[in-house]
Formats: structure tokens, C-alpha cells, sequence
């Protein structure tokens, strides 16, 4: 099992912030079949990540099994403070989570 | 007296019951969120009726899609779709995938009408970005052309 880890950015310019975040996640898509065995690898993927500012949900983001491995991802948004903090958790098809915090610099 | 223990026994296992399959409806209602028929659909119009329940989406050339031309590596395929629209939400499919629906951010109102990310890409395909603003469905185009697919194994 890969390590639970989400590294996230955010940067205020002018009045927008912009929030850059990096998951560690296999990303299977279920398609894809073991070389050896020839058994289909079960699909694992990221369905959800959430985004909250002062506890208001910023962004919900919905994913399929197209996001790439170790999904990256990236938006802006106002009405955010230098030293505020964000949040960020994921949930995956198996029932598997993580959450992640940063202050905005 | 045994009876009045064997009742008892009933009603406490019966609570339990009732609290454990409490405890195991919590976390598919938070699941139930996921568009799992939309992202199961085959088709882009199945999944954008699924999604957001219209098919109907015009071109729009508020909407930017930044990505390659030419992917070599259809695994990664960074993406990044800004618009001016105000957006509700901004959702990305894959004409050619098995299931083209790739992903779908919901923004709130104090969002950019920017995201971005990387996508999978099977092989060379349309990448059409679909805005939802207002209530209707702008949407934009690019080809682009992958050498390796990235679906497979």
C-alpha cells in the first residue's frame, strides 16, 4: 500500500488563490491485466477530492478512472486570505480516504 | 423465566442489527454523491445525460482547453480548461475512452472558471470541456493526437 499523501500549494496573486495539489495514488482502471497472470487488475481510483476554505466546500471534483496516476490538480479562487488555511481530502472507490492541509502563502 | 432471557436476547441482537446496518448505510449515501451512471456510460452523450442531464451543448469560444497536440505518452495528458463563462461546473470527456466521462469539477461561486489536470487517453481522441453556466451547456473541442495509448497495460 502506497503512502496516504497529498502535498498541496496555494498561493495568493492579487485577490486569487491559486491551489496546486499532487495525490499519491495507483489509479487503476480495471482494464488493465496482469503481464504474468493475465488476471485483470481490479480497479482502484480516486472518486472524489474535496476542497474546503474556513469550512465552506470550494471545489468537489468527481473522477473517473481517466485521471492519471498520482493525480495532479489545480484551480483558483477568490475571496481567500494570506494565512488561511485549506483542506484537502480525497475518497476512493474502495472506501479509502485522506486529508491534507496547507496555509495559503 | 428462560423465555423472558430468550426474548431479551432477540430485542438486544435486533438493535444491533439495526445499528450496524445503520453504520453501513452511512458511507454508501456519501458514495451515492459519485455520478457512478455517468461515468459508467459508453457514449459521451450518455454520459453528459447522466451528468448533467442535457445533451445539448453549444460551442462556445469562451472556453479555452490547453493541451497538447501531440501526446506521446497517452498516460499523462496534462489539460487545463479555463473559461470566462461563470462556471457551475466543468466536466472533461474523452471522445474515444471506454468511458469518456474523465472528470467533473463542481465549483462554488467564488471559483475560477479555471482547472486543470492530467487525463488518461487510450488513443487519438477529441477532448471536449463542458461548462455548465446559467443552466446551459457550453462546451469546446481539441484533437489530440496520442502515440503510446494509455488505458492499456
Amino acid at each position: 500500500m502506497a503512502k496516504k499523501k497529498i502535498r498541496i500549494r496555494a498561493k495568493m496573486k492579487g485577490d486569487v488563490t491559486e491551489v496546486k495539489a499532487l495525490m499519491s495514488h495507483p489509479m487503476e482502471t480495471g482494464l488493465r491485466k496482469n503481464k504474468k497472470t493475465g488476471e485483470k487488475i481490479p480497479a482502484h481510483f480516486i472518486r472524489e477530492v474535496t476542497c474546503e476554505h474556513k469550512g465552506k466546500k470550494v471545489m468537489v471534483a468527481s473522477w473517473g478512472v481517466a485521471v492519471s496516476k498520482n493525480p495532479y490538480l489545480s484551480f483558483k479562487f477568490k475571496g481567500a486570505g494570506k494565512g488561511e488555511s485549506i483542506t484537502i481530502s480525497w475518497t476512493d472507490n474502495k472506501g479509502e480516504s485522506a486529508t491534507a492541509d496547507t496555509k495559503i502563502g | 423465566m428462560k423465555r423472558r432471557t430468550f426474548l431479551k436476547g432477540t430485542v438486544a441482537s435486533g438493535m444491533l442489527g439495526v445499528a450496524a446496518s445503520a453504520g453501513l448505510l452511512a458511507p454508501r449515501m456519501v458514495l451515492a454523491a459519485w455520478p457512478e451512471s455517468a461515468f459508467d456510460a459508453k457514449s459521451v452523450d450518455g454520459a453528459l445525460d447522466a451528468l448533467l442531464g442535457s445533451v445539448n451543448h453549444a460551442e462556445s469560444n469562451d472556453i479555452k482547453i490547453k493541451a497538447p497536440d501531440i501526446a506521446e505518452n497517452g498516460a499523462v495528458v496534462p489539460i487545463t480548461v479555463s473559461t470566462s463563462l461563470a462556471a457551475e461546473s466543468i466536466s472533461v470527456l474523452i471522445a474515444k475512452n471506454p468511458s469518456p466521462l474523465a472528470c467533473s469539477f463542481a465549483l462554488s461561486g467564488s471559483t475560477q472558471g479555471f482547472v486543470s489536470t492530467r487525463v488518461k487517453m487510450g488513443k487519438t481522441s477529441e477532448l471536449i470541456a463542458v461548462v455548465k453556466s446559467g443552466g446551459k451547456l457550453h462546451s469546446a473541442k481539441k484533437t489530440v493526437k496520442v502515440t503510446i495509448g494509455g488505458c492499456g497495460g
